[in-house]
């Protein structure tokens, strides 16, 4: 772009500010005060002035783009951790929490057995304690060191080698019928429940805070995009009242398509943005909340399960602190209230008939567990042990397949939840996806719109 | 207050102890007519029963203040309401433990209650029902052992159970069916020589509450036998377990030194660990165990005090003994035979 001839011209009426101190060295003074010399004297004229505000309106569509760009990235990168990093890690720490849980209950099953443990109870204790053992490995692999799930992972793995030592002991001296495999079963709970338990929790628990920031991150509104398209939207309407004013001419084709190019922009930030947050909020309200609530729920019942079925192997050995009840059939009471009161949360955050049905199964199965687990203690309480052990344990009417329903029901809850903030998260992500680019291009487009269009009228004054 | 309930309980059985009176003497009347003469080898029952009716009220009086807890009455086999009941029920029903090994332990390969405690139960069953196996065993946790009586849910309890002072004002107790006391058990290796200096700075291991766990706090000789935040959520459940059998799982683990509890629980123990054996020659503390009635049933607490006699009898092929080395000589060897029974007013 060559500037016109007249550009040399002087205006004596402005005085020339930038000279004024004289203390400013001669050179610089020379340097400073030719160019704001000669950029007054551009603007004097029509073209000059024309060719500022075209350099800047160019410049600002560029810099929306180029901030819109960025902040949408940022924001569907967050999008993109809660769908395929974080909501994954949390998933799998609730799995490491629920296998661990499980190894538990089925241990303790396998034990009231007898001598010779069902094959398909060994099946599912090697199975839990293999998955768990691989998440783990998994999990510390996405986990940083020194950090709040890092300590969590190094406690269990420690931990781990530990509890299946003192179940095979268990194994050893139940299987040649000597009573000190139920204190090693019980040792082995208590490891369990207090030790490995309580830390898988916590790692739970720090890796859904952290599917929590991300998600909340995404969230955020992309507030400097929208100021800088509002700025430009109302740039770019000020030229072109400008040039309808001077040349009462109502188009100008570039700077229309500049102004088209970011109002789609701006739009589709708009609403791309507000897409990607309802479906955000929609995974985290529906999906999220009811998974945490269904997961809560399904260890409770396996809390529940090991207690009740400790409490025949303990054969009230181990009593409650003041020595007036069973702590094994106390801590089974607790487990079931949790259950229940985790069960009816769920049943309220599912919000449609496939995530109320399982819930509803579940809730129906454990009142059944209950109802046969109080005959069951009658029939301990009488004396009849073996009549009691069938009850608990048995392939018919036994409180081990209530347990087997309500685990089954919460498993396809979870599913169903699972599937629901799935379809919502990637919902979210899908919103936001080619907006990135897609406003850099119509950035670019855009400016070259407007140097198009300024660059018409300059042309009518050659 | 407690001088009132306990006169009143004395006059209660003052009166019990004439019928009982009367019951022993029906008892020696029947003995010497239907029992062979090897019975009354010990001379137990034939020595006691002249006693007569005065004498035992007069010291039923003195056994109320509590001297000599193991002394209890003289046996008979005289039907009262309480062998009159299970005998119309057909079944006696026996409160037990269904962990101690080698005394009430329900075997998983057989699926049945066995050791030296079922033994007797049974021997009681047979001589009021005639049929061992006439017997519905009700396995209790050792709180519920006086509820459980309290309740009449159970007609004995017959469950390692010690006879003491504060057990004798709420339930009845037979003679004593065995001597127990408190000792040292450790790894054979162990420098660990018994209840002595040698326990100074080792880790001890006891049941929470237990009458080891008193022993020691009144004299550990140096050992470590408290858990920081015992009693409270924190209770880490290492030097204090909730069961005596928790302690042999700390030992094996090598988490403990050394355990102390009652040496027939201990005998159970070291039956299930061939590497670990009781320390020093004797219990430091001496216990009876007893069978437990409901309060005031003593038409079936002289019942049971003459199944005693019968069980004792017989030198080294009595009943006791063969239980005896059946179940407990293994890990508790060296007894020669059973305490001698002790009744009111020798």
């Amino acid at each position: 772009m060559t500037h016109p001839p007249s550009g040399g011209t002087r205006t004596p009426r402005t005085p020339d500010p930038v000279s004024a101190p004289a203390g400013v060295p001669a050179q610089r003074r020379t340097t400073w005060s030719g160019q704001a010399e000669r950029l007054r004297a551009v603007a004097t004229t029509e073209p000059g002035r024309l060719q500022i505000i075209g350099a800047v309106l160019a410049l600002l569509v560029v810099a929306f783009g180029a901030v819109t760009t960025l902040e949408i990235s940022s924001r569907a990168s967050s999008a993109d951790d809660v769908v395929s990093r974080s909501q994954p890690l949390s998933a799998d720490a609730a799995d490491i929490y629920r296998f661990l849980a499980d190894a538990d209950t089925t241990a303790a099953s396998g034990f009231l057995a007898g001598a010779q443990e069902p094959e398909a109870v060994g099946r599912q204790y090697r199975k839990d304690i293999e998955e768990a053992a691989r998440l783990l490995v998994k999990a510390s692999g996405s986990t940083e060191a020194d950090s709040a799930s890092s300590r969590e992972i190094a406690t269990l793995n420690k931990l781990l080698p530990v509890y299946t030592g003192l179940i095979e002991r268990a194994r050893a001296n139940n299987r040649q019928g000597l009573p000190l495999g139920g204190a090693y079963l019980r040792y082995a709970n208590q490891k369990m429940t207090g030790e490995m338990l309580p830390a898988a929790e916590r790692l739970y628990a720090a890796e859904t805070g952290r599917l929590e920031t991300d998600s909340a991150d995404a969230r955020q509104w992309p507030l400097l995009s929208l100021g800088a398209g509002v700025l430009v939207l109302g740039a770019l309407v000020w030229m072109q009242r400008r040039t309808y004013r001077r040349t009462n001419r109502v188009l100008n084709h570039g700077l229309l398509a500049a102004t088209a190019a970011a109002s789609v922009v701006v739009l589709w930030l708009a609403v791309g943005h507000t897409v990607a947050r309802a479906e955000l909020r929609s995974a985290m309200a529906h999906g999220q909340a009811s998974l945490e609530v269904l997961n809560d729920a399904r260890i409770n019942s396996l809390k529940a399960r090991a207690n009740e079925n400790l409490t025949l192997v303990a054969r009230g050995a181990v009593l409650t602190p003041d020595g007036s009840a069973d702590q094994y059939e106390a801590d089974y009471t607790t487990g079931m209230k949790a259950l229940r009161d985790r069960l009816e949360k769920a049943g309220r955050l599912a919000d449609d008939e496939s995530g109320k049905a399982p819930v509803l199964a579940a809730t129906e199965a454990v009142t059944a567990w209950q109802a046969r687990h109080r005959e069951a203690r009658a029939t301990d309480d009488r004396g009849d042990y073996d009549g009691a052990l069938e009850q608990i344990i048995g392939s018919e009417g036994s409180t081990g397949q209530s347990f087997q329903r309500v685990d089954a029901a919460l498993e396809e809850a979870l599913a169903h939840e699972q599937g629901e903030f799935g379809s919502a998260a990637k919902g979210a992500r899908g919103a936001l996806r080619g907006l990135p680019t897609g406003a850099a291009a119509l950035a670019v487009l855009g400016a070259a719109a407007v140097i198009v269009g300024v660059n018409r009228r300059l042309s009518e004054y050659r | 207050m407690s001088g009132s309930r306990k006169r009143s309980a004395r006059g209660g059985l003052r009166g019990w102890g004439g019928v009982a009176g009367m019951a022993a003497a029906c008892a020696v009347t029947a003995a010497v007519t239907l029992l062979p003469l090897a019975h009354h080898s010990d001379g137990a029952a034939g020595a006691m029963a002249p006693g007569g009716g005065a004498v035992t009220a007069a010291d039923q009086a003195r056994a109320e203040e509590c001297t000599e807890p193991e002394a209890s009455l003289p046996p008979s086999s005289a039907d009262g309401p309480g062998v009159e009941k299970i005998k119309q029920r057909g079944k006696l029903i026996a409160g037990v433990d269904q962990n101690s090994f080698r005394w009430g332990y329900r075997n998983p390969e057989a699926r049945e209650l066995e050791g030296f405690d079922i033994d007797l139960v049974r021997a009681i069953a047979k001589d009021v029902l005639g049929d061992p196996d006439a017997v519905i065993f009700r396995a209790i946790p050792t709180n519920q052992r006086i509820a459980a009586l309290e309740n009449d849910r159970v007609d004995v309890v017959v469950r390692t159970m010690t006879i003491n002072c504060k057990r004798l004002e709420q339930v009845s107790f037979s003679t004593a069916y065995f001597q127990a006391g408190q000792q040292v058990l450790a790894p054979k290796g162990s420098t660990i020589t018994g209840y002595d200096a040698s326990l100074k700075g080792k880790r001890v291991c006891s049941a929470e509450g237990s009458t080891a766990y008193e022993a020691l706090e009144k004299k550990s000789f140096g050992a470590l036998y408290k858990d920081d935040f015992d009693g409270t959520a924190r209770d880490p459940d290492l030097l204090t377990v909730p069961n005596q059998l928790d302690c042999l799982v700390r030992l094996q683990l090598g988490e403990v030194d050394a355990v102390v509890t009652d040496n027939a629980l201990a005998a159970g123990q070291a039956a299930q660990d061939p590497a670990v054996e009781l320390k020093g020659k004797a219990p430091f503390t001496t216990e009876y165990y007893g069978v437990a009635t409901k309060k005031g049933a003593d038409d079936l607490v002289a019942r049971v005090n003459k199944v005693l006699v019968d069980y004792r009898a017989g030198g080294d092929n009595s009943p006791w003994m063969t239980s005896y080395r059946k179940w407990l000589a293994a890990g508790l060897p060296g007894i020669a035979g059973p305490p001698a029974p002790k009744y009111r007013g020798d």
